[in-house]
């Protein structure tokens, strides 16, 4: 053989090619890759799309009314005629409480004998309410709707009267951003989060402790490739995929869930490159740090996964949690990039908001960015 | 040019384990010379894959040095490992890359320019066969190919320096062979170095130097001819007319002035402390008529005088003591067609044999013949896909635990806890077995005293030295005093010293009425077998007493063919057919 002479940078080009060449064979022939960036998030939108919801709809409400009179007609055709509740009637206190008990109803409106008496001699008119307490939130959104049915009917019979109702405080419900209350609005783009994650950290994490299990790092390693080749090889194909996957993801909220994207389709792809990047410096650390397949998922499920579902602002609001873990959530990327998501989908580019988190993310990356530097070396020890 | 390829001085390695401190390599200094193929060798744990990615610049010495082509591999790991080229114990090739892919990856990654390429990929499928397969995925080759690929990945641009690390492992004789003769094409066409460690002894002749390791320091270096040397006159074949090899073995082992005796297909080869024909009636006093010929010594010859020389006595077969129902010779293990498919991939197609009480029964062949499927299938571990089976009359997978209790099963490596001490898992496992009070404790006392233990009852299973591992997967086989034994690859990776342990206690255990099946890659082991199966690819190529097996394999070039060109002859034979 003649020896041709390649110069460093050709050479170097040419191992990054090969690297990357090779991972993207993988990524195409592995099933599993493939199903966490694409069939994944089909799953994840159905679920949290049309499965979960926070909100309180056709909530089933008893209703016992001890002297029917018109007033009475009156209240219960308000609960009628809401979209938030589906009421029954029940005959006496007893019977509705043992609906309650068994789960029938989520919560009862009591309307007394001296319901009308009340009323007519110009005062409010009490009704007993009692609500499932068991869980606590959907408690307070049936009560607080309760109450609020309640009150407009109060005022509209004041004013039907022509005397209105005296309240020392008015209260005038406007909701901003998310009008219709609809609470896959703000849980599918905190989606793209999740994902993004799963790619990015998880998969990645898995992807290369596998090296170390069949022993094909040990022998990557004896040949002319840099670390930083290893660990660009790796990025880039991976890197591709999770913005796919994320495309993807926003495709479909925003063509198959009707979820607004008010904000500036350069903001989405800028934030969710550095997230990307940042999810990427996390798996490839756990990877280094593991070296071992079942090891490496099971932490980059503890670190990265959990985290971004619980402690990112996702789907549990952040200021009500402790303050201890509250401090924690700061070295969740997800945190961040959550805010982002939402801000870009429901409000619009809020750049004081974009920015702030923008800059968060960016420090996290260099953090474990120089963290992964330190630990990846040519070595097995 | 400098004349040295590899130099080591003084190198010392040590690895945590826990919080105990454990010495890789001790003060090792080797050459080894520019052009020459160099073995080495050493039983398992001495320390040759430590030396082996020292070398590659993986790990770091933790005093000595270290000169690679005539550069510091400490100072510039990346300049030597541009300059080598590497094959890990494991290879790593993507099993999800294609043949073609996986070459196209290390050409690109050792920088091989394009321009070059052709000629390189025509000249190494030309070299190791793989032409027909370039579009092949890795995952679907045979162990052999795999690792002829794994030595084309690494031979793709021709490195200066080849380090091996156990390249022919379980790999088939064919292929072994093969993987030989491409190694010296390349010393020979392209003038390059090769160190390369292996654990059998035979291949070590074929070393133009050997460097010889034990439990991390040097035991010497020379050639594989000065090794034996000393042996000159001192190694001898022995044959009593009508006496089976293994049992003239087992009396051999005890007779005076003897330092090793070993079978050699029908007939036993000793080595003797002193360079004199030993007096027949000395060595064995019943049979006067034992003939006597002087051999050359070989190179395991050297290797077991030395180790023996370091290590002192052997340990004597054990005492053994089991009930055995029913007579010797009756059928106790029936396979007939027996055939188990995993997806689309038949494992074992159609196989039947049959083993008689108080045999020796061997399952020979490579890794991925089937030999392990077949094993699980018996222990009733793995449901079969067709055929009937039967083991002492019953089906393991439905037969009560009174059943199984007559069985003793040794995993492959040894699965035992690694974390538990030797004594807690033999507890275990002689509770597993529903031995209890009196009866245990007389067991426990039985395996500690004849398997040696004695000395580690306290230490943990995963810090014992492989040859232990083996004792005590061995002695936790033979709590419950079983009929019947299964023992997967029991000899995979253990020194020679340790399986001629292993044969000598098989051979008592057989002696006593124990009906044992064995699985192995070690050609040679097939000796110590009574009758055996040679398996290929999931088939049963031939089936027999050893002795039959290789005189099939004769031929007027080669009238005293081994163990190893009777198995080639039949995978010819096989490929012919087909």
């Amino acid at each position: 053989m003649t020896p041709v002479q390649l110069s460093d940078g050709a050479r170097s080009r040419m191992r990054l090619r090969g690297m990357i060449r090779k991972e993207s064979l993988q990524i195409l022939r592995d099933p599993s890759s493939i199903g966490i960036a694409f069939v994944l998030p089909v799953v994840l939108l159905f679920l949290f799309g049309y499965g979960v919801s926070l909100d309180a709809r056709d909530i089933p409400l008893g209703i016992v009314v001890e002297q029917p009179d018109a007033a009475t007609a009156g209240l219960i055709g308000a609960f009628e005629r809401s979209e938030y509740f589906a009421p029954r009637r029940f005959a006496s206190i007893q019977a509705a409480q043992r609906a309650l008990d068994e789960r029938h109803i989520d919560g009862i409106v009591w309307m007394r004998n001296d319901f009308s008496r009340h009323l007519l001699s110009g005062g409010e008119a009490p009704i007993g309410v009692r609500v499932n307490g068991v869980d606590a939130n959907q408690a307070r959104i049936t009560e607080g709707y309760i109450q609020g049915a309640w009150l407009a009917w109060l005022g509209r019979y004041a004013a039907g009267q022509g005397h209105p109702l005296q309240m020392p405080v008015t209260l005038e419900h406007r909701v901003w951003f998310n009008a219709p209350l609809i609470s896959r609005y703000f849980l599918v783009p905190g989606l793209v989060a999740i994902i993004m994650t799963l790619i990015g950290s998880m998969l990645t994490a898995m992807v290369i402790a596998r090296e170390w299990d069949r022993g094909t790092m040990e022998t990557m390693m004896v040949t002319p490739l840099r670390i930083r080749e290893v660990m660009a090889g790796k990025l880039i194909p991976y890197f591709v995929l999770g913005m796919a996957g994320m495309l993807f993801t926003v495709v479909l909220a925003v063509y198959q869930f009707d979820v607004p994207l008010r904000g500036s389709l350069w903001a989405l792809l800028a934030s969710s490159a550095l997230f990307m990047l940042v999810a990427l410096a996390v798996g490839l650390l756990i990877s280094i740090v593991s070296k071992n397949q079942f090891v490496a998922g099971q932490i980059a499920i503890v670190v990265t996964f959990l985290p971004a579902f619980i402690l990112s602002g996702f789907i549990f609001d952040i200021h009500s949690m402790p303050w201890p873990i509250q401090v924690l959530t700061h070295v969740v990327p997800a945190r961040y990039f959550v805010a982002i998501l939402q801000s870009l989908f429901l409000a619009g580019d809020v750049w004081p908001v974009f920015w702030a988190n923008m800059g968060a993310m960016a420090i996290l990356l260099l953090i474990f960015m120089a963290l992964v530097r330190r630990k990846a070396h040519k070595r097995l020890e | 040019m400098n004349d040295t390829a590899l130099s080591l001085d003084g190198v010392r390695k040590t690895f945590l384990s826990g919080r105990r401190e454990i010495t890789a390599l001790d003060g090792v200094g080797v050459r080894v010379k520019s052009g020459s193929v160099t073995g080495l060798i050493g039983p398992d744990g001495a320390g040759k894959t430590t030396l082996m990615r020292l070398a590659a610049g993986l790990l770091a010495a933790d005093a000595g040095h270290i000169e690679v082509l005539g550069m510091d591999v400490a100072r510039e790991p990346l300049a030597v490992q541009s300059a080598i080229g590497y094959m890990p114990q494991r290879f790593g090739l993507y099993e999800d890359l294609s043949v073609q892919e996986n070459l196209n990856l290390y050409a690109d990654l050792q920088g091989v320019p394009r321009s070059m390429r052709p000629e390189r990929y025509a000249e190494l499928m030309k070299m190791t066969g793989l032409a027909p397969f370039g579009k092949r995925l890795a995952g679907q080759l045979s162990g052999g190919m795999k690792q002829k690929l794994g030595l084309a990945c690494t031979l793709v641009r021709p490195p200066r320096l080849l380090l091996l690390d156990e390249p022919t492992v379980g790999v088939d004789p064919v292929s072994r062979r093969e993987l030989w003769s491409i190694v010296y094409s390349q010393v020979e066409q392209a003038g390059m170095t090769v160190l390369l460690s292996t654990a059998y002894l035979d291949e070590a002749e074929r070393c133009t130097e050997v460097i010889l390791l034990h439990e991390g320091r040097l035991l010497g270096q020379e050639t594989p001819a000065a090794f034996s040397a000393p042996l000159a006159g001192r190694t001898f074949e022995l044959h009593v007319e009508g006496m089976p090899a293994r049992r003239l073995q087992a009396l051999l082992m005890r007779a005076p002035g003897v330092l090793d005796a070993l079978v050699a297909g029908d007939r036993v080869r000793i080595v003797t402390e002193k360079a004199i024909v030993p007096d027949p009636a000395q060595l064995l006093p019943a049979h006067p008529e034992v003939q006597i010929d002087p051999v050359p010594p070989n190179f395991e010859d050297a290797f077991v005088a030395r180790l023996r020389d370091h290590d002192g006595a052997h340990g004597q077969p054990p005492a053994v003591s089991v009930k055995v129902r029913g007579a010797t010779g009756e059928e106790v293990i029936r396979v007939h067609n027996l055939e188990r498919r995993f997806g689309d991939f038949r494992a074992v197609k159609g196989i039947s044999f049959t083993v008689k009480r108080g045999e020796i029964f061997g399952l020979l062949g490579a890794n991925g013949a089937g030999k392990t499927t077949t094993f699980r299938m018996l222990c009733g571990l793995l449901p079969a896909s067709g055929g009937d089976l039967a083991v002492a009359g019953h089906d393991l997978r439905r037969a009560a635990a009174r059943a199984r209790g007559s069985v003793g099963y040794m995993a492959q490596r040894f699965s035992l806890y690694a974390n538990l001490t030797v004594m807690q898992n033999l507890r275990f496992f002689s509770s597993a077995y529903g031995l209890r009070n009196r009866h245990q404790r007389e067991r426990l006392a039985w395996a500690l005293e004849n398997f040696e233990l004695g000395d580690y009852r306290d230490v943990n299973a995963g810090l014992l030295p492989l040859g232990y591992k083996q004792r005590l997967a061995f002695a936790a086989a033979l709590m419950h005093q079983p009929e019947i034994l299964f023992l997967d690859e029991p000899t995979s990776g253990v020194d020679p010293l340790a399986r001629r342990e292993f044969w000598a206690r098989t051979n008592a255990l057989a002696e006593a009425g124990v009906t044992a099946l064995v699985t192995t890659h070690f050609m040679e082991e097939a000796n110590y077998c009574d009758r055996l199966v040679i398996m290929a690819e999931g088939e049963v190529l031939a089936e027999g007493h050893p002795y039959d097996i290789r005189r099939q394999a004769r031929t007027p070039d080669n009238p005293e063919p081994t163990m190893e060109d009777a198995f080639i002859a039949l995978v010819q034979g096989r490929e012919q057919a087909a």
